[in-house]
């Protein structure tokens, strides 16, 4: 088996996200929610938002519950961390930047939107397993939808 | 993390104890060489060790050659036209379908050319739905349910055994029930006495359980089913490859099984029925080929199986699923079951030997097959997937179509590893090996704890 393919799927980031995953469980409060599986595997995921501000909102929180495979908690958690804080138009950017990554074969982006990124360039690697970009864009998709869900989407305007 | 050990060299350490296999080394090697795919690498340039054919088996020359025969040298429209062509063509569809008949025991006009399984289960439940509505006549109404009626199935069916059931029962007004399983994963059979009844119409059931390998008590279904006059449908497409299955001997009504679990082509199955049973069955699918008289207000249609193949058919797939038969006839399905019971002893001697992983079935031998899902505690069924699929070897991962079965078991997924003709020891030893690396790389104790 060669280590270094697995570690370079596998971060170090990601193992330590999936065993202690950041905004798991559901907050009582929220303002929309979406619930999303992924029929291939029965990963699941239901996310809450709760949004902040009328004018143009703050993503205030994320909580989640799930069950699924390492990529996909881990995913999840690093996608709390980094939109929690963020406006909703910032968050849909977010997104729309972790989609590009995982169809960009396992290549870096440019340094912009790594930059942007964070902690999720951690998946770059996904890329390059195609039944495993799914897992990674599971919680992404519940953000997506939930924000649409509570009227806060900013894609459609 | 752990560094990961090759696992060419870890295998070494895997000793394969069991009896001598039907198939001597020789014959396993000449069967292995039948398979073309089998001489490619996976990723990486790695061997591939192949331990999914529970899902979908390989492929040997002589299908191949098969198809490429047919559309080479004898292609054209069969069961119409009188060139020589048309007769050639016609005569290779037939002569497949008499010896997948044959293969399983029955007549060949007793097997119907389905696209797969799951439209095997599909053609029978819609006939039924249209005999409930009186399509057929007289002689269908034995096929006829509604409110009051029941379908009764197991826990541990694949969804083209379920799904088109409880979609019957939508239809109709009848009740689904179900058997439920043991803790080893075994259909509890003593059950059958209290949940068929009287009311029980079809008892439909899986030979070979797609997850758990365990072997099914045909007699027992058979005979309660018979007791109460309720027909049994039999889904075979995991016992058809791997066991010798005689239909006529088994006694059930109905069966199923697909081309491409028993190394024959994909798009092409077959639903085998009892000759009485098809003749008064109604047809699902309309249009060509399946009628004998037309007029502008009504048709009459042309016995069984051809009332069932409306339109142009699977001819080559067809053709190909004979070639396949006649492949497994040929190596003698004996000798094929005595190989893969060893196969099946030492990929449960893979999974008790290693730590932190909880098989999902009986853990004995007898009455099941080579299909062995486990959970790895502590690691999701696709990062198990991903590990072994970067050593080479290939397992299926999921709910393998059978969510009840896992939902049974609180597990939202298993990884299942599934031998062929062509598995051998060796491989077996690899995943073994590779198996054991699986919890250490995700920083899980390798002593289970």
């Amino acid at each position: 088996m060669s280590g270094s393919a697995m570690e370079q799927l596998y971060q170090q980031l990601i193992i330590d996200h999936a065993k202690a995953p950041h905004g798991k469980g559901l907050a009582a409060d929220y303002d929309a929610e979406s619930f999303q599986v992924n029929p291939t595997c029965g990963d699941e995921v239901r996310l809450r938002v709760h949004l902040a501000g009328a004018d143009q909102p703050i993503v205030q929180r994320v909580s989640w519950d799930g069950q699924g495979c390492s990529i996909s908690q881990a995913s999840i958690s690093v996608m709390s961390e980094l939109v929690t804080g963020q406006p909703v138009a910032v968050a849909e950017a977010l997104s729309e930047d972790f989609r590009a990554l995982m169809h960009n074969r396992g290549e870096a982006m440019d340094e912009a939107v790594e930059d942007r990124l964070g902690d999720a360039t951690a998946f770059t690697g996904v890329g390059r397993y195609p039944a495993r970009i799914k897992c990674a864009l599971l919680g992404w998709m519940a953000l997506r939808d939930a924000l649409v869900q509570a009227g806060a989407s900013t894609e459609d305007r | 993390m752990t560094a990961i050990l090759d696992p060419r060299a870890a295998a070494e350490a895997f000793s394969a104890t069991a009896p001598a296999a039907a198939l001597s080394a020789t014959e396993l090697a000449a069967v292995r060489a039948d398979f073309p795919l089998l001489r490619r690498t996976a990723r990486g340039g790695r061997p591939l060790v192949y331990l999914d054919s529970a899902a979908t088996s390989q492929k040997p020359e002589v299908v191949i050659d098969a198809e490429l025969d047919f559309y080479t040298q004898r292609n054209a429209a069969v069961h119409r036209g009188a060139h020589t062509l048309a007769e050639e063509a016609t005569d290779a569809f037939e002569s497949a379908r008499a010896e997948v008949a044959a293969f399983v025991g029955v007549d060949a006009d007793e097997i119907v050319w389905t696209a797969n399984a799951t439209a095997g289960t599909n053609l029978l439940a819609y006939a039924m739905s249209n005999a409930s509505v009186g399509r057929g006549g007289a002689a269908a109404q034995r096929f006829a349910v509604g409110p009051g009626d029941e379908i009764v199935v197991t826990e541990a069916e694949h969804h083209a055994n379920l799904v088109p059931w409880q979609e019957l029962c939508a239809r109709t007004g009848a009740t689904l029930r179900w058997v439920g399983l043991a803790d080893d994963g075994r259909v509890r059979t003593e059950e059958l006495a209290t949940v068929v009844t009287d009311r029980t119409r079809v008892l439909a059931f899986a030979h070979v359980s797609n997850v758990t390998g365990a072997v099914a008590d045909v007699a027992a279904f058979v005979r309660q089913a018979r007791e109460v006059g309720a027909l049994t449908v039999l889904d075979a497409c995991q016992s058809v490859p791997h066991l010798p299955v005689d239909l006529h001997a088994l006694g059930v009504d109905f069966a199923v099984f697909s081309g491409h679990k028993m190394y024959g082509p994909t798009g092409v199955g077959a639903l085998y029925g009892r000759r009485e049973l098809l003749e008064a069955l109604p047809p699902v699918t309309t249009g060509g080929s399946m009628v004998e008289v037309v007029t502008m207000e009504s048709a009459t249609y042309a016995p069984p199986p051809q009332r069932f193949e409306a339109g142009s058919q699977m001819v080559a797939q067809a053709v190909g699923m004979g070639a396949a038969a006649r492949y497994l006839g040929d190596l003698g399905m004996a000798a094929v079951a005595d190989h893969e019971a060893r196969m099946t002893r030492l990929l449960l001697a893979a999974v008790a030997a290693t730590p932190g992983v909880r098989l999902i079935g009986p853990a004995e031998a007898t009455d099941r097959l080579a299909v062995v899902s486990f959970v790895v505690e502590g690691v999701h069924a696709h990062d198990v997937g991903q590990v072994l699929d970067d050593a080479g070897v290939a397992v299926r991962v999921g709910h393998h179509c059978a969510q009840p079965l896992h939902r049974r078991f609180g597990i939202a997924a298993t990884a299942r590893a599934s031998a062929g003709v062509y598995t051998t020891a060796e491989e077996i030893a690899v995943f073994a090996a590779v198996l054991a690396q699986v919890r250490p790389f995700f920083g899980l104790a390798g002593d289970g704890r």
